[in-house]
């Protein structure tokens, strides 16, 4: 039990996904414009994160595994991923509409979002068994939307300040991005992992 | 690696695909389609000029707030009674006229650009709902008739008024029907 606590707040702290791996920033930077966007883009993450982690795990230990295929990895979760994901919005779809709807452009934007591609690639490298790959999937993914989060209220705050004509727009924003790196390093003596 | 390997690697990839296209399949053929089919066929039987007079962004909107209870169905200048007396049937509600509020019924008609005045400000451009109007800024605009909707959306916008709502000949009507 201590030892999943220690491996989720590793995951989503110490190690956290955007600002110390440096994976999923794409979505960090491209929609933190709006904090409820955000917060829809968090939780379509976490939830495919934890799906995904889950069964690229059976896939790897049932098929990949005792076929030999280890090699085929990237490509077999990718397409994994992509499944995923439509099946995510399929099933958003159907049994909640207004979740849908806050969700909607953002559910299959995260196929491209290498940050699940990572955990799927990280869980196998670390041996991690099937629990272990779940609590590593959800953390990451609570960890990239505890980012996304509070950059995206950071930029709602900038809007409103008087940034310098060349640092307006996307470079006060890695500026930003930058600092909280920094910030989250502050992490780093807690029970690293 | 030999020959039996690849195949491997390819038939593992083919079927985890295969597995993935038909799950997919599955699902969506069993769960029930998300859209709601009134707002549908609410939206079928508005006239898609996205003109805005019924105070919502466009037609779906509209479809939607009529669909929600919250907007009546005399809305509509641009359907006029043709519109109400279909909504009324679908919706069994009481026909009435267009509230002149919303603006008045006219017959189809088309933005024209007077080319001579226009000084290829582009403002009218993000005005239009449905990318009709041609131009880019400085060069003189024109309006695809083909794609107009007679909405008014871009006559507020132009600074030199250039821009006149002229009745739809026979033949564009014809069209006009014909597509929709």
């Amino acid at each position: 039990m201590a030892e999943l606590l220690l491996l989720a707040l590793g995951a989503s702290l110490v190690n956290n996904f955007v600002l110390s791996q440096f994976l999923g920033l794409c979505p960090f930077v491209g929609v933190s414009r709006r904090f409820e966007a955000a917060a829809g883009m968090a939780l379509a993450t976490l939830f495919v994160l934890t799906i995904a982690s889950g069964l690229s795990f059976a896939l790897w230990h049932w098929v990949l595994q005792p076929l030999g295929l280890e090699y085929l990895r990237t490509l077999v979760f990718i397409l994994l991923i992509a499944g995923v994901v439509q099946f995510t919005e399929l099933m958003v779809r159907a049994t909640s509409p207004l979740l849908h709807q806050v969700l909607g452009i953002f559910l299959p934007l995260i196929t491209t979002n290498c940050a699940v591609l990572g955990v799927a690639l990280l869980n196998v490298d670390k041996q991690h068994g099937l629990l272990e790959s779940l609590v590593y999937g959800a953390s990451a993914g609570a960890g990239f939307g505890l980012a996304l989060l509070l950059f995206a209220a950071l930029r709602e705050r900038l809007e409103t300040c008087d940034v310098p004509a060349a640092f307006r727009g996307a470079p006060i924003a890695l500026v930003t991005a930058g600092l909280m790196a920094l910030a989250f390093m502050g992490f780093a003596g807690l029970g690293s992992r | 690696m030999n020959v039996e390997s690849i195949w491997l690697a390819c038939a593992v990839a083919a079927a985890l695909a295969a597995v993935c296209g038909i799950a997919l399949g599955l699902a969506a053929s069993r769960l029930p389609p998300a859209t709601n089919r009134l707002v549908e066929q609410i939206d079928a039987l508005l006239p898609q000029t996205q003109c805005g007079q019924c105070q919502f962004p466009g037609c779906r909107p509209y479809a939607e707030a009529i669909a929600r209870g919250d907007a009546e169905i005399d809305r509509c200048p641009p359907g006029g009674e043709t519109t109400v007396h279909a909504l009324a049937a679908l919706l069994d509600r009481p026909v009435r006229p267009v509230d002149p509020v919303y603006g008045t019924t006219q017959g189809l008609r088309v933005a024209v650009i007077d080319e001579e005045r226009c000084i290829g400000c582009a403002r009218c451009l993000p005005a239009c709902p449905v990318d009709a109007i041609v131009g880019a800024h400085r060069y003189m605009h024109t309006v695809l008739a083909a794609q107009c909707t007679g909405c008014e959306l871009c006559v507020a916008p132009c600074p030199v008024d250039c821009i006149a709502m002229r009745p739809v000949t026979i033949a564009a009507a014809a069209r006009w029907t014909r597509a929709a």
